[in-house]
Parts: C-alpha cells; sequence; structure tokens
C-alpha cells in the first residue's frame, strides 16, 4: 500500500536519506527506528509530502505520490510529534478544522468526529478548549485529528512522548483497532517496547541508510542470546547495529 | 477547495475571537487612542472661534502707544492675552503655559513714531516663544504688527506728541542731508495728515473711523471642505492614522503567529492535506483582511454614532480603501513571517517597520504637516495612501474616483508583499 523506494534527499553536503526503501501493507503496523539524525524526520517528511525527494519515489498503491494537492495524500493521515492543535479553540472546533482541509462537510464531517472522538474516548470533553486538556487528552486529539478522514494510511510520529501510561494504552489499543480494520501503519518511536509491543515488521535508519528491515522476531534472532541467560531485546539489536556512540 | 479555504477564515476568526488580547488591540484600543487624538487635535473644529494662542504682554512703557497696542490685542479673535511683568512672561514661556511674550520696553513709543518717519534708531520689541510653538511665534507677530502700526501712526499723526515728533523727525532728516524742497513736501504732507486727523470726528461717532494705518482690507474666511455646511472633523483623521496603526500591529500578530504555528508543528499538518501552498497563505490572507476590515469598519462605525464622524466621499470608495488598507496590511503580516525564523526575533523589526510606516504615512500627524519634499517622499509608504484615502473619503468628500486611486495603490502594495511572500516564504523547516 504505502512504498518508499529507494528514496534519497540532501541537504547541502549532508546525505540525509540515502537510498531508503521499505513498504507498509494494509493491517500491518511498521516500526521505524533509528537514533538522533538517522534520517527518520526527513524520511517521514517525504512520505507525509512535506519534502519532495532528490530522488527514488513515494508510492501509494503503485502510484508515485505527486506535488500538494495530490488527490492521494487524502489516502494518508498524519499524526506529527507536536501536538499540532489550536489550544485556545475547543476538541469539536479543532476537529471540525482539519477535516475541512480534507474536502468534509455536514453530515459526513459529523460522523467522522463523532466516529474518532468515540476511538480516542473524548466525546465527553468534545466542546471544552484543548488548552484544558491533559497531555494525553491532547495525544489522543492529536490521533483524533489524523483519523477523521478515514485514511488508508496513518503515519504516527512519535505519538505517545510525554503521556501517561493510561493514555499510552488508550492509544495503543486504538493503534490495534486500527490495525484490525485493515489500515496501513508506519510508527517512529524511540520506545523499544512500543515497537515490540505493536510492530509487525521494524526498519531501522542510521546515517541515512536502512541498517535493518525485518520482523521483531527476525532481529531478535540477529543477535546471539547474552551469557546471563536474559533474553535479547529490541533495544540490545538497536544499539548493537547502530553503536552506543551518543547522537546530536 | 472552498471547504478547506472557508474552513480555515472560520478558524482564524475563532482564534481570533477566543483571544481577548487580540480583540482589544483591534477594536478597543483603535476606538479609544483615536477618540483622545481627536479630542486633543479636533479642538477649533467642534467651536465657531479658532483656537486662540496664548500670549503675555509686557508693557514697559506705560505710553498711550503701548496701552493702545495692549488695547487691540486683547480684542483680538485669535489671542489669549494676559499682561504680565518681564519675569513673569519669561518663565510662563519657559514653562509653556503661554506660547509667545511680547515686551513693549520704555520708550518704545515715542521711538517707533519718530522711526516711522526717518527709519532711523527703531526701537527693538522683544519677543519670547517657545522652541516647540516656532510656528505660533510668526503667527502672532504677524497680528500685533497690525496694532503696533495702528497704534504708532496714530500717535505720529494725531497724538498729543504729533506735532513734536514731525517736528524731531524733520530735524532728524534735515540732520540727514535731504534736500530742502523734498523735506518742505514731507513736511507739509505729515502737517496735512495732522490736520486731517484734527478736523475729524472723534473716535466712536464715524463708524469704520480709525486713526492711523489701519488695515486696508478684510479677510474673509472659509473652510474649504466638501460642502459648504461641512466641517472639518478632527476625528476622522484620529480614526484613519490610528485604525491603520492597529490593522498593522494586528499583521504583526498574524506574521508572528504564523511563525508560531510552524514551531508548533502546525503548518506540517496543514501541508500533510491536499491543499495547495498557495491556498494556505490565501486563507491566511483572507482571514487576516476579514479582521482588520472588521476592525476598521467597528472604529469608523463608533466615530460616526458618537463623534459625528460622516462620509461626504463615496461609501463604496471608503469600503475599497478600508478593505484595501486591511489587505494591505495582512500582507505585510505575512511578508514578515516569510522574511523572518522566529517570533522572538521578529517581532523587534517588524514593529521598528511599522513604527517608521506609522510615522512617515500621516498616522500620528497629519502629513501636510511635513516638509514638502517629505510629503512627496512619504508616497512610497502604504500608510500615507491608507490614511490619505480615509480622509479623502470622510471629511474631504472627494469622489470615488480618489478613493479608488487610493485602494489601487493599496492594492499594488499588497501584490508586491504577496509576490515576495511567495517567494521567500520558508516552506521547508
Amino acid at each position: 500500500m504505502l512504498e518508499a523506494r529507494n528514496l534519497k534527499k540532501s541537504y547541502g553536503e549532508l546525505q540525509a536519506v540515502n537510498d531508503v526503501s521499505f513498504k507498509v501493507s494494509p493491517g500491518q503496523l511498521l516500526g521505524l527506528l533509528g537514533p538522533n539524525g538517522a534520517g527518520k524526520t526527513t524520511t517521514i517528511s517525504m512520505l507525509t509530502g512535506l519534502l519532495p525527494p532528490d530522488g527514488g519515489a513515494v508510492l501509494i498503491d503503485g502510484s508515485a505520490l505527486g506535488g500538494d494537492t495530490d488527490p492521494a495524500k487524502r489516502r494518508v493521515g498524519v499524526v506529527p510529534q507536536d501536538l499540532a492543535l489550536y489550544e485556545e479553540l475547543s476538541a469539536l472546533a479543532n476537529l471540525r478544522f482539519f477535516g475541512a482541509l480534507y474536502d468534509l462537510s455536514g453530515a459526513r464531517l459529523e460522523q467522522a468526529i463523532d466516529a474518532a472522538l468515540t476511538l480516542v474516548g473524548l466525546v465527553d470533553s468534545r466542546k471544552a478548549a484543548v488548552k484544558t486538556f491533559s497531555g494525553g487528552m491532547k495525544r489522543r486529539l492529536n490521533l483524533a485529528a489524523g483519523l477523521l478522514h478515514d485514511p488508508d494510511i496513518l503515519l504516527l510520529d512519535e505519538p505517545t512522548v510525554g503521556v501517561d501510561p493510561q493514555s499510552r494504552n488508550a492509544i495503543f489499543e486504538n493503534l490495534e483497532t486500527l490495525k484490525s480494520r485493515g489500515k496501513a501503519l508506519l510508527y517512529t518511536t524511540h520506545y523499544m517496547e512500543e515497537v515490540e509491543r505493536l510492530a509487525d515488521r521494524v526498519v531501522i535508519i542510521d546515517h541515512g541508510r536502512v541498517v535493518a528491515d525485518d520482523t521483531v522476531a527476525g532481529l531478535h534472532a540477529r543477535m546471539p542470546a547474552p551469557a546471563n541467560g536474559e533474553r535479547v531485546t529490541l533495544e540490545s539489536v538497536f544499539l548493537g547495529l547502530t553503536g552506543s556512540k551518543l547522537r546530536d | 477547495m472552498r471547504i478547506p479555504l472557508f474552513a480555515m477564515i472560520r478558524k482564524d476568526l475563532q482564534v481570533y475571537l477566543t483571544d481577548r488580547r487580540a480583540v482589544i488591540m483591534t477594536i478597543i484600543a483603535p476606538i479609544v487612542i483615536a477618540s483622545f487624538f481627536g479630542y486633543v487635535f479636533a479642538g477649533a473644529s467642534r467651536r465657531d472661534e479658532p483656537a486662540k494662542i496664548a500670549v503675555s504682554i509686557v508693557d514697559e512703557d506705560g505710553s498711550s502707544v503701548a496701552r493702545a497696542i495692549v488695547s487691540g490685542a486683547e480684542k483680538d479673535r485669535n489671542l489669549k492675552l494676559s499682561e504680565q511683568t518681564r519675569a513673569q512672561a519669561t518663565e510662563a514661556v519657559r514653562k509653556g503655559s503661554v506660547s509667545v511674550a511680547m515686551i513693549i520696553p520704555h520708550g518704545f513709543g515715542d521711538a517707533a513714531a519718530r522711526a516711522l518717519f526717518s527709519g532711523r534708531s527703531r526701537p527693538d520689541l522683544t519677543v519670547l516663544y517657545d522652541p516647540s510653538h516656532a510656528a505660533e511665534m510668526g503667527m502672532v507677530s504677524g497680528i500685533m504688527t497690525q496694532y503696533i502700526m495702528q497704534s504708532v501712526s496714530a500717535e505720529a499723526f494725531s497724538g498729543d506728541s504729533a506735532s513734536r515728533v514731525a517736528e524731531e523727525s524733520l530735524q532728524q532728516l534735515a540732520a540727514s542731508g535731504m534736500p530742502p524742497e523734498q523735506r518742505e513736501k514731507l513736511r507739509n504732507l505729515i502737517l496735512s495728515v495732522q490736520s486731517y486727523y484734527a478736523g475729524a470726528p472723534p473716535a466712536g461717532e464715524a463708524k469704520d473711523h480709525v486713526p492711523g494705518l489701519a488695515m486696508p482690507y478684510n479677510v474673509s474666511e472659509h473652510a474649504v471642505t466638501s460642502g459648504e455646511d461641512v466641517a472639518y472633523n478632527g476625528y476622522a483623521h484620529a480614526f484613519a492614522g490610528m485604525t491603520v496603526q492597529f490593522v498593522l500591529i494586528a499583521a504583526v500578530d498574524l506574521g508572528i503567529g504564523i511563525l508560531n504555528e510552524r514551531q508548533r508543528g502546525l503548518w506540517k499538518r496543514l501541508r500533510s492535506a491536499p491543499i495547495s501552498r498557495r491556498l494556505l497563505l490565501a486563507g491566511k490572507a483572507a482571514s487576516g483582511s476579514l479582521i482588520g476590515l472588521l476592525s476598521l469598519l467597528i472604529s469608523f462605525t463608533f466615530a460616526i454614532v458618537v463623534f459625528g464622524v460622516r462620509i461626504h466621499g463615496s461609501i463604496v470608495g471608503f469600503l475599497a480603501v478600508a478593505a484595501a488598507s486591511a489587505i494591505m496590511a495582512t500582507t505585510f503580516g505575512i511578508l514578515i513571517a516569510s522574511l523572518g525564523r522566529t517570533p522572538q526575533g521578529v517581532r523587534g523589526v517588524s514593529m521598528l517597520a511599522v513604527l517608521v510606516m506609522l510615522m512617515l504615512g500621516g498616522a500620528w500627524m497629519p502629513a501636510f504637516l511635513f516638509p514638502a519634499w517629505l510629503q512627496q517622499l512619504t508616497f512610497v509608504v502604504p500608510t500615507r495612501w491608507a490614511i490619505d484615502g480615509l480622509e479623502a473619503m470622510t471629511w474631504r468628500g472627494l469622489d470615488l474616483s480618489a478613493g479608488l486611486v487610493s485602494s489601487a495603490a493599496l492594492l499594488g502594495f499588497a501584490a508586491l508583499f504577496s509576490l515576495l511572500s511567495l517567494w521567500r516564504f520558508r516552506w521547508e523547516e
């Protein structure tokens, strides 16, 4: 459904993304991991149409994603890392606005809002100003805003940063539900346990290149079992592939 | 694309209305400040009488000439005269309680009468003035010249010392080497004038009889506005200047708001939707222009209802200038967002730019007070067109074409700002 094919992007001398390729299929959650500066954000920006690739293509069902107004962008929902919400407005007003960006209006828009708010458990807070929400509620509303137009593909950029365990668990359950509905989910995070719980497949990138593309079990199998009898974790695999050196 | 565009406009209006500070800055503040400036500057226009200039006069002479000067000046409709000592008058000017003080020194009357014929040994008349009211000094000097000439000539021709003054003057002329036949003609002239005044009816019996030299004309004053019954309303200028000022300040806030939204990641989310970059900027431009227009219209409605400002020109022209002003200001705000990187970095520079535009545009003081070269130069500033256009449609009462010229100039600036914004806007983080 969503394919990154040989994506390349440079900023002057810096090759931020170099020949990155992967696929996300319907009903699958792909975890995209990488240390700071590995090229994750640039890759996500190209997948969402914010940045044009210097080389390669973003394909949706085999068709290359075009410019700003490409109708194929309707099939993609974005849940950005930042809380991209208007704090002064109510949850309802925010969702009405983001829904209208995808040409939703009238009864269709109201139904979509009801469905999204129900999914994230914010029906009772629909009329409250976002600035009165807790961090977890804002994260859930952020997710709802990306789901309004019922996209086939959902790109989630660190959607659980700074939320309490209850809200994080609620978001995970939402994502499981979406997966079961056949949505293709791309999920970036620095929390390895989230990927271990949710991901069907994991892509690890470093220095702009894909260094691993496998299932969680497959990645575990790449590392020898520790001598102390502890089990292999995704974090140890990640550190084994990307090194322990601090990144800026 | 209609639904996203309307949604962007509606959202920005909702955000604006929930921001109490923004509403105060765009609606309340211009009304309050324009009302204050209108009251201060519109004083003269509210009365039939002109604003009087506060003048101190110091009579150290005490002669009949000096008394006549003081008496004449006291009756002048343009002056608010007070007699003081030299020390009091100097202090009053220094403190700014009077604009001008005129000191008639001892011996002024005699010396001035003699100098009338000989032109020599002219006495000094000291004028003290507040340098911040230099224009008023010129006006007072002009007004006082009338009373001084009248009083001195009356004394020279008909006063108690007229004969003595004439004789002394002629002796001085003789000493100067004037040929005897010319001196005799001048003597005859002086004696004839003295004889005329000696035989004239006493003051008060003949209407319009004024001894001495009188002003040979009356000034008929007519304020030229949109009509004979239309008075200049200083509130019209104050509201034009202040509403344009706050619409521009709101535009700076708009630009900073765009930068804030970019920092908060909102623009990434907007751009991930299938809408064009032009539409995104158009949405901002439309909502900003609507808010600016709302501010202008509410402020002027207040001025119309409370202060009697009237649109004596074209209503269509007024609306066109108001709309074009709002569009110009909004595109300026978007340009700020295009050139700036962070909200913090752009605030100071953009406010400085706005203040310069307002100063040169005549928002604080009418542009006609500027030097001629500056008046021409300020046409390169869009605020000048906005304020001139609003004034043209209100108290000047000019026709639609004047409004359309201002509107076209403002839209030209808006087009320039838009092109620069599209060129320089940083879409990629």
